[in-house]
């Protein structure tokens, strides 16, 4: 590429977009520089006419005038350098390096956008990753290549929760390369700062790429952030064989850039004024997930996202949850009761799970144990219901029963330490043991030799 | 007419003048037709002509067009998108436009890239073709005139395409041929018609029949909720709304494997990578215990998932029914899974709307219902131009925002199936599967299908509706049980509720990864049923009569009742019937303890 023409003649400027009048031969798509005074801004074409082009620009328009701004375009899409001496920095949300050390140094560049996997070349992910959570491993379980969210509320401890798969599954897996890459979009400098000091108290942070586009940073950045961040992913599962966990916070954040973007296009909404579009984008990006056929490392993604009002059916977890391979719910009810990790005992799913499990890879018990604690859990919610008019007095004896297997289900089984980590033998004897204050009739969904073997009958009395 | 002899016109060119997302502005291509594919820009980007204003001619390109810019040539040869129809469709994967996706993934490796050109055939494939007709015969559209092994599965009879008509002057002896082969020729009114293995079919045109028939064999599906609550019959149309996570997907592949359709055209249209490749690994393996045969060799996949290029999702579901009416006219009996409407849908609003169009309910387009009763209107019992039977079911999973079913492509949608298996989200939370719902979900084909049933069971359709009338009777007690406890209701009542219980537990819920109750026969189906009636009829009576529950629920069989299902194959139903008969006899020593009191 050689000397860039420069257009001056600007049409207008709305939200975070220019239209360049007097364009010509500009192709969809392609990055644009931005000149006024010292300031350098980044945007990409979104729209191409004979003779106009409707730019994005990233760093938002605030400041711009109409006269003044020199726009060049640069012929080909946003990419970023890519290497492994990535890890261990920080990077701003458009994937430069804001650790004050310098860009580094290598001539590998990918494009961000990436490009669709072939359904083909794909390989079903099938390894369980222990995370340590009993509620995860005992009836969502994580699987490598796996895109598994966490809907969380205001308020709740998804950081939290995150962190701890983070460092709780990077322990076991010493033998491999495993690393985190974090990328933040609109969150707070203090839940960056979390994060990080998590990493570097369990001595990862080493391993870990750092993108940040917070609160502060211009709102448009945000929807370049995870793009840049599951490009290095790529480049370290697909290139460099490496198992990437992939934490994206937040989702919602990211949305709702895109929601504005959207509007100052004028385009038609849908649902809550987010675009039309907004499955097919958020799809882009979560399907930049999983393993390839050939290759030994995958891309495991936790998106954090929060409900807003804690509505599991606003457009942003509705359409992340028809997109991943199953979600956490985080409860409000749970979290009041003081309950961590305060993960919802139904609406949690992992899609993966059935082929993870199992003989020789899990136990040969844990399907059936965890579809039963499902199963008798969604009867105590009833009951629970019920009792909420009736009385609690007036339930019939099982009911109670279930009630009181709600409760140390609650309490013992979902509800853990901060920093503890139950294999997964353990986290199946604590389900066993959940299920034996139920009587073994109750129990139609494990099979009959699990029970001889595993239920613990009651001493005093009972069936 | 479209024939296997394609009209190449001279190429006409013009150039781009804008871009916006996938459509594309030229002009200068005069002399081009709506829905003629143009190849756009230097990668030669396959795309079609959707719309005509003057000069101007908008393109929705199929791939990835980052980088086309004003001024890129844009070629078109005047031939209508089609798809290529022959030999070698069956256990192959194409994209939404029908590119190969084992060719693209040999070509450029784990991604798609775009401007790939590819046959969607093989064209160096050596088929075996043997003929049944001879020189001098009168042949006519839709004749059979030779045939193909094309999987040890599936027998390809070879057709005279629609619109040929005349005597056979020549027809190759068995041998191996090619899809480029000229296989016969046929004197027509007009010329000579020279006949290949293989001919393209434009996706947006239903191939022609003689005529349609109301359909009358149910599709079996080894699913005990579909087949005995709400059936579809072969060449009926069913749809499966569903928020996400509550089993449509699973639902569709359960149907993929286990339907005893002769064809299987899955359509991955707008959903995630992973779940083609779980059809793509595990077809090979799964073995359909009628012929012995792996399930792939019967089955042919369309995948345009989510992260693939918008356009060509929209084109996929198209391009699946083609193929699906192809086979038909063969004879054979098809179901096509399409997964899911909704995204088709979504990719229609979103062309729309880049087209400025005028939306109608939540920014889909006017018509979107057409569109809809279109797909649909494809499936069908029917008469092929041969006069053999064919016939395709279709069957759609749709996808609600928020779970909703009040929104368009629900409400659309159930205005142009039959079948309407609502999947509820409670019952999945509570990993009741398939969560189809026995309250929301309606089927019209039952009065089409029962004679078939009736071959089994004379009575199959009261046995039916009594079970179902129990599960009905325990919806309308379960509003009072909320209220006042299942304590408080009258014994009968009390038992009712337990029954209902068995069946939801025994018979409805059905487990997709368990070896034996993944598939469940129609013979397994009805005596399960018939081990459920036992219980309420005769044990309604002694309930009547004075007994508590608890002196039914006590029976030492009973608690044996919910592992039936996942206990005893297909093949040794009769230990079902072991099973009732000792049920049977404790209710009756139980009926005689309490008389003697
Ligand atoms: N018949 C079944 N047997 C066992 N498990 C099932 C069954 N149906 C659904 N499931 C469970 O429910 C999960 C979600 O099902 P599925 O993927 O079919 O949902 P979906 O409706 O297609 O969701 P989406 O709209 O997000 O694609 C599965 O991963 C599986 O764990
Ligand atoms: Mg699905």
């Amino acid at each position: 590429m050689c000397c860039e023409i420069e257009y001056t003649n600007i049409g207008g400027i709305s939200g975070p977009l220019v239209f360049v009048e007097g364009v010509r031969g500009v192709g969809l798509g392609e990055i644009v520089e931005i000149r006024d005074g010292k300031s350098l801004r980044i945007g990409q074409t979104l729209e191409v006419d004979e003779d106009r082009a409707v730019v994005q620009v990233f760093e938002g328009t605030s400041g711009l005038a109409v006269k003044g701004m020199r726009v060049s375009f640069v012929g080909r899409s946003l990419e970023i350098p890519v290497d492994r001496a990535m890890l261990g920095r920080v990077f701003d949300g458009l994937g430069r390096p804001s650790d004050g050390y310098p860009q580094v140094v290598t001539n590998r560049r990918m494009n961000v956008n990436g490009l669709p996997v072939n359904p083909w070349s794909r390989e079903y992910p099938r390894d369980f990753i222990q995370t340590g959570i009993s509620a995860i491993d005992g009836m969502n379980t994580l699987i490598r290549g796996q895109k598994l969210p966490i809907f969380s509320g205001s308020g709740m401890p998804h950081n939290l929760i995150a962190a701890q798969i983070a460092r709780q599954a990077m322990i076991l897996s010493e033998e491999e390369e495993f690393t985190v890459i974090f990328a933040a979009m609109g969150v707070k400098f203090d839940v960056a700062r979390f994060f990080i000091d998590s990493l570097e108290e369990s001595g990862v942070l080493t391993h870990s790429a750092i993108f940040l586009s917070l609160a502060d940073a211009p709102s448009i950045e945000r929807l370049i952030t995870p793009k840049v961040a599951l490009t290095l992913a790529e480049h370290l599962a697909f290139d460099e064989g490496m198992h990437v966990l992939v934490i994206l916070t937040d989702m919602t954040n990211y949305c709702e850039s895109l929601r504005e973007l959207s509007s100052s296009r004028g385009e038609i909404p849908s649902r809550k004024g987010y675009p039309g579009y907004l499955y097919s984008d958020l799809a882009s990006i979560y399907e930049r997930a999983g393993r390839l056929k050939g290759f030994d490392g995958s891309i495991t993604q936790m998106p954090i996202l929060t409900m807003p009002s804690d509505d599991i059916s606003h457009p942003v977890p509705d359409l992340t949850g028809y997109i991943t391979e199953g979600q956490i719910v985080l409860e409000r009810e749970l979290f009041n009761k003081g309950i961590y990790p305060p993960i919802a005992g139904l609406p949690s799913l992992s899609r993966l799970m059935k082929d993870g499990i199992g003989e020789g890879r899990t136990r040969t018990d844990h399907a059936q144990v965890a579809a039963q604690l499902f199963a008798s859990y969604a009867k105590v919610k009833r009951i629970r219901s019920l009792a909420a008019i009736v009385g609690e007095e007036e339930l019939s004896d099982l009911d109670k029963i279930y009630l009181e297997f709600g409760n140390s289900f609650e309490e013992e089984f979902l509800s853990q330490g901060e920093n503890e980590n139950r294999t997964i033998e353990e986290t199946l004897e604590k389900g066993w043991r959940m299920l034996s204050i139920l009587p073994q009739e109750e129990l139609y969904r494990v099979r009959r030799e699990d029970i001889d073997r595993y239920y613990i009958p009651s001493s005093d009395g009972g069936d | 007419m479209v024939s296997a002899t394609e009209t190449r016109n001279a190429p006409i060119e013009g150039k781009v003048i804008s871009v916006n997302g996938p459509i594309v502005k030229a002009v200068g291509l005069t002399g081009v037709k709506m829905f003629d594919i143009a190849e756009v820009g230097p990668d030669g980007l396959i795309g079609e002509v959707i719309r005509l204003l003057g000069p101007v001619a908008l393109i929705q390109v199929y791939e990835d067009n980052t980088g086309l810019k004003p001024g890129d040539k844009v070629i078109s040869e005047g031939r209508p998108l089609s798809v290529l129809l022959g030999p070698g469709l069956i256990a192959n994967i194409y994209d939404g436009i029908q590119r190969p996706l084992v060719g693209i993934s040999e070509q450029c490796g784990s991604y798609i890239e775009k401007g790939v050109k590819l046959s969607a055939l093989d064209v160096q494939k050596q088929w075996t073709f043997t003929p049944s007709a001879k020189p001098g015969d009168e042949v006519a559209e839709g004749q059979i005139i030779g045939e193909i092994e094309e999987t040890p599965l599936v027998v390809h009879r070879v057709l005279i395409p629609p619109g040929v008509f005349g005597r056979l002057e020549d027809i190759v002896e068995t041998g191996p041929r090619t899809i480029e082969d000229v296989i016969y020729t046929v004197q027509t009114k007009t010329g000579l018609y020279e006949g290949k293995l293989a001919g393209y079919w434009p996706v947006r045109v239903a191939r022609p029949v003689r005529s349609k028939k109301k359909p009358f064999i149910p599709l079996m599906t080894g699913q005990r909720i579909i087949d005995t609550f709400f059936p579809i019959a072969r060449g009926g149309t069913a749809a499966i709304p569903g928020g996400f996570g509550t089993g449509k997907t699973m639902t569709q592949h359960a149907l993929a494997k286990w339907c005893n359709a002769d064809i299987i055209i899955y359509i991955g249209c707008g959903e995630r990578g992973n779940e083609m490749t779980d059809v793509l690994t595990e077809f090979p393996k799964l073995v359909d215990e009628r012929n012995g045969r792996p399930l792939i060799e019967r089955t042919v996949m369309i995948a345009n998932t989510s992260n693939m290029p918008v356009p060509a999702r929209e084109v996929s579901i198209y391009t699946g029914v083609t193929i699906a009416e192809f086979y038909r006219d063969m004879g054979y009996s098809v179901a096509v899974m399409a997964d899911s409407t909704s995204r088709w849908a979504e990719a229609l609003r979103e062309l729309s709307s880049r087209l400025g169009d005028m939306p109608a309910e939540e920014g889909f387009p006017p018509y979107l219902a057409t569109r809809l009763a279109e797909f649909y209107e494809r499936a069908g019992l029917v008469e092929t131009l041969s006069g053999a039977a064919g016939d395709i079911s279709i069957i759609g999973a749709v996808s609600p925002p928020g779970g909703d079913f009040s929104e368009p492509v629900t409400q659309h949608t159930s205005r142009f199936v039959r079948c309407f298996w609502a999947l509820d989200k409670t019952l999945a939370d509570a990993r009741h599967y398939p969560s189809i719902s026995w309250v929301d979900s309606y089927t019209e084909y039952l009065n089409d299908i029962e004679g078939w049933w009736r071959e089994l069971d004379e009575q199959w359709l009261a046995i039916r509706n009594e079970v179902m009338n129990i599960l009905l009777e325990d919806h309308r007690l379960q509003q009072l049980v909320k209220l006042v406890g299942a304590d408080a209701l009258p014994m009968f009542q009390q038992f009712t509720l337990h029954v209902a219980e068995m069946i939801k537990n025994a018979f409805l819920q059905q487990n997709s990864f368990d070896p034996i109750d993944k598939y469940c026969s129609p013979e397994k189906q009805l005596k399960l049923l018939k081990v459920i009636l036992a219980l309420y009829e005769r044990g309604g009576v002694l309930v009547k009569a004075g007994l508590t529950l608890k002196d039914i629920t006590d029976l030492p069989s009973l608690s044996e009742m919910v592992r039936l299902k996942s206990e005893i194959p297909n093949n040794e139903t009769n230990r079902i019937d072991e099973y009732r008969e000792r049920l049977l006899g404790e209710l009756e020593s139980l009926k005689e303890q309490v008389l003697g009191v």
